[in-house]
């Protein structure tokens, strides 16, 4: 077996001859060659790049979903579709995009790449689990792909009972495991995560000079290790009430339909929060290095990203105001569910604010990180409409929610990927990728994007529900322009494969720092060696101190000449 | 397509507009953050560019106060917003006194109304205007949503329980009845019409006729009124209902014919079978289809299923000439 971790630099067998010199460089991608190389990896680095292979399959999987149900929605009548296969198509978009995508996206690819080097250590500090998390996100994607295949599920990713647990004819057991196995990974990952930040700082890294991308993925881990295992427990009763009649949901047995949403959400209503907030720490890395300014107001995104986290868990009554919940419930659910959005404001304002007075360049991660303000903040803005009760009577169930979720989900979790993705594109792999290509891209993201779900702002409003196979006549413009702005968006989102497939090879030589941005994991070679730094750094300096010369010393030897440096003024 | 495009749902409901002050309030919120920020963003991008005229990046820690200002001032809008906002729904909540109480039940896929007078109706509503009706709902299967988004209201009907909701409408019509909690293959299908009368029609429609009409005319309203086409097509032309299958036979020209059963047997469609197939539907099915259809016995009374009968005669097959193929 070999091992990755246990060659010092430079002793491979292998090397690879660079074309421009002699001397290969050694990083952690030269670091071996064979399939099980990859396979027994335990380099957290490693371990990204086969989350990024993953999670961009299940990605396409996805979206290929989406894009049969806008093709059946462009006309009113079910003709394309059969209405089971309408509904088993929603259901395996929302299961794998959800569970196979956006949960991981950001922490198993940026997170498990960054983390370590973002906090200068050689690794997560638990190597192996983090590779056995990878395993189990295979496990179970597996069997959802083979669920997919083998005739699907239409519960709706929601698995409401009674009717996912007694009257759905398909197959829900098989595909509840997979979701069942999959959270796993994402405990594992939230676990290491956890570990590595609390042990695993490097000297003089106290938690107030952490990257704010940090402190995201540092919430993000403490929502997957406490709410996951509730979904876990959740969707087990779901497969016992249906193998074995248990009556915990059946209301012919005894049980409470009810229950499960708010089983459900417990954990689904924070999983939102597990989607988003990392997105939100790219955003802040990326508009604090293209404005080569601090991130404006640091402790209170900081808080505002805890309070999202914890206020987060108290808010699930919010997706049940109609559902026969008390009145008094739902009236705390709704005041809960409307402090979200003062943490939620603090951050855009703190965002925009970091713009004045800065030297702003619009690079491709620049153009995603300022989509997402705007798009997060009709998305956020849209969220209050749903946690205003006498609204959200009206809203609920039609496709005002389904616009909302896409503009948090899609117009700010998946921009934030996107851009953190080429952001850090050259630390990954050492190559820059085509500028004017990827702008490109990212404006046709764009507006396809807004075409695809601004018309379902409107169309729920008028009252259409989601999940209808066949809709009334007078519905059917607002659709053809989503179905029209989703093609569109399919060729943004199919256009990035081929620049980066392409910059991998041909792309220019990004060097350690390509942005001139702070941060620990740009004083590092790109691609970083296997054990991420030579040396240890010590770190001095308050996260983002831009405009000044780098004041990290590298090593322990060095004394550190001015430990309490502060390079801010205040206004 | 462009003939039908509206904007904006009907509001035909009393607590609709209170609701909709709510909502254009929001939208206004919305339209001016959303402004606000973008704007804000394009002119410190516009503004701060980096050129090479020298210039580096002010470092601004931060700012307590501002901090504070934008927290403070979104928590007191978000707070007075909760307040309005629970309010209406305290109303939405309480019906007046001289409440009309129906009762509904969903299943799979279909709506089940009683009237407090004790007629039923499937799939449909018929109501009288300016007066407050309460629904008292459960659900025989799954969990359904009863959705009139005309009048912007929506409860989930729950197995095994009861919930309720209430609406005056107060603008004669006909509008959407929608199930809006996926319920399983058609729930898309699970529509209907909720039609608002004036009083004094509704009185009549409860009486179940209209003075010197002739039996095929009253006969075509009730199969209008308790949506047999929404199963039945009554032109052979009519290939789907609602984009799929038709899931009861063609009743264009049946009259008279020799039908195949699913039992294997066969049988004449006459006044008797018909009456048969509305009272106890699920006696003689017709091969090809399955036994979905509900009983309509105690929902129709002798003279209504006789005025059926006497439409579903008047049908002809399809060698008549059709103006519904243009569907």
């Amino acid at each position: 077996m070999t091992s990755s971790m246990s060659h010092p630099p430079n002793s491979q067998g292998t090397v690879r001859v660079e074309p421009d010199g002699p001397q290969a460089q050694s990083t952690y991608l030269n670091n071996g060659y064979g399939w099980k190389s990859w396979l027994f990896t335990v380099d957290h680095k490693r371990i990204a790049i086969l989350y990024l292979v993953s999670i961009s399959f299940f990605f396409a999987v996805g979206g290929a979903f989406a894009t049969m149900m806008r093709l059946e929605l462009a006309t009113p009548q079910g003709d394309v579709l059969q209405s089971d296969s309408y509904n088993k198509l929603f259901t395996m978009h929302g299961l794998v995009m959800i569970f196979f995508f956006l949960v991981p996206s950001i922490p198993a690819v940026l997170g498990n790449f960054l983390l370590p080097i973002m906090i200068g250590c050689k690794d997560l500090a638990f190597p192996k689990i983090n590779l056995l998390s990878w395993y189990i996100y295979v496990i179970g994607g597996t069997m959802t792909l083979y669920v997919a295949l083998t005739g699907g599920v239409d519960t709706g990713w929601t698995f409401y009972t009674p009717y996912s647990s007694t009257y759905a004819n398909t197959a829900v057991v098989p595909m509840a495991l997979g979701v069942f196995i999959t959270g796993f990974s994402s405990i594992l990952t939230g676990l290491n995560f956890i570990v590595t930040v609390h042990k695993m700082r490097a000297p003089g890294l106290t938690w107030f000079k952490l990257p704010l991308f940090i402190w995201a993925q540092y919430a993000t881990s403490l929502i997957m290790v406490l709410g996951t295992p509730v979904l876990a427990t959740t969707i087990l009763l779901v497969g016992l009430e249906r193998l074995f009649h248990i009556g915990i949901f059946d209301p012919t047995i005894g049980g409470d339909p009810v229950l499960f949403q708010h089983l459900f959400w417990f954990y689904s209503h924070p999983a939102v929060y597990i989607m988003i907030l990392p997105g939100m720490g790219v955003i802040s890395e990326i508009i604090a290095c293209f404005t080569k300014k601090r991130v404006f107001g640091y402790s209170f995104i900081a808080f505002s990203t805890l309070a999202i986290a914890v206020l987060g868990f108290l808010v699930w009554g919010h997706h049940l105001f109609v559902s026969g919940q008390s009145a008094f419930a739902g009236i705390v659910f709704s005041v809960i569910s409307m402090f979200v959005a003062v943490p939620s404001a603090v951050k855009i304002f703190n965002w925009t604010a970091t713009l004045y007075k800065g030297t702003i360049e619009v690079t491709t991660p620049m153009l995603y990180a300022l989509g997402f303000i705007g798009l997060f903040t009709i998305g956020g803005l849209t969220g209050l409409f749903l946690a205003i009760m006498s609204v959200d009577v009206h809203l609920t169930d039609t496709y005002f929610v389904v616009a909302h979720f896409h503009y948090v989900m899609v117009g700010g979790m998946l921009m934030a990927y996107l851009g953190g993705l080429h952001f850090w594109w050259p630390k990954m792999f050492g190559r820059m990728y085509p500028e004017f290509a990827a702008k490109f891209a990212a404006v046709i993201i764009f507006v396809g994007f807004n075409l695809t779900f601004f018309p379902q702002f409107l169309l729920g409003y008028m009252g259409m529900p989601r999940r209808y196979h066949a809709y009334p006549e007078e519905f059917q413009v607002l659709n053809i322009l989503s179905s029209a702005g989703a093609s569109i968006l399919a060729v943004g989102y199919i256009i990035p494969v081929f620049y980066l497939v392409w910059s991998l090879k041909w792309g220019e030589k990004a060097g350690p720092n390509p942005w001139g941005a702070k941060g620990l994991e740009w004083t590092t070679q790109s691609p970083p060696t296997t054990h991420n730094f030579d040396r240890i750094p010590v770190v001095t300096e308050e996260a983002y101190a831009y405009g000044h010369e780098p004041t990290i010393t590298v090593g322990p030897g060095d004394d550190n000449p001015n430990p309490h440096y502060k390079g801010s003024t205040h206004v | 397509m462009w003939k039908n495009f509206p904007l904006l749902p009907p509001s035909a409901s009393t607590m609709a507009v209170q609701i909709d002050a709510v909502w254009w309030f929001l939208v206004a919120l919305t339209v001016v953050m959303t402004v606000l920020i973008f704007a804000a963003v394009l002119t410190f991008v516009v503004m701060f560019r980096k050129k090479n005229d020298g210039r580096v990046a002010t470092q601004i820690e931060g700012s307590t106060q501002l901090e504070i200002l934008w927290s403070v001032i979104p928590l007191i809008i978000v707070m007075g917003l909760f307040f309005w906002g629970t309010a209406v729904y305290v109303q939405m909540m309480r019906p007046p006194k001289n409440v009309m109480d129906f009762y509904l039940v969903g299943k799979q896929w279909m709506w089940k109304v009683q009237h407090p007078t004790g007629q039923r109706e499937i799939n449909a509503l018929h109501i009288p205007v300016n007066q407050a009706i309460r629904l008292t709902q459960t659900s025989e299967d799954v969990i359904h949503s009863f959705f009139i988004p005309a009048f912007r209201t929506k409860k989930d009907a729950v197995p095994g329980r009861y919930t309720q909701q209430w609406f005056e409408a107060n603008e004669v019509g006909t509008f959407h009845i929608f199930c809006a909690e996926y319920c399983g293959t058609k729930h898309s299908q699970m529509i209907g019409e909720v039609t608002v009368m004036t009083q004094e029609d509704y009185e009549i429609w409860l009486s179940g006729a209209v003075a010197g009409e002739s039996p095929e005319d009253a006969g075509k309203k009730l199969f209008e009124g308790m949506r047999c086409a929404s199963c039945h097509p009554i032109d052979s032309a009519v290939k789907l209902i609602d984009g799929v299958a038709a899931r009861g036979p063609l009743l264009a020209g049946i009259y008279g014919t020799e039908v195949a059963l699913k039992n294997g047997g066969k049988v004449v469609v006459d006044d008797t079978y018909i009456r048969e197939s509305i009272v106890r539907p699920l006696a003689k099915v017709v091969a090809g289809f399955e036994p979905v259809m509900p009983t309509y016995e105690g929902q129709l009374s002798e003279e209504q299923i006789i005025q059926i009968a006497a439409y579903i005669k008047s049908l002809k097959g399809a060698e008549a000439p059709s103006d519904g193929a243009k569907k």
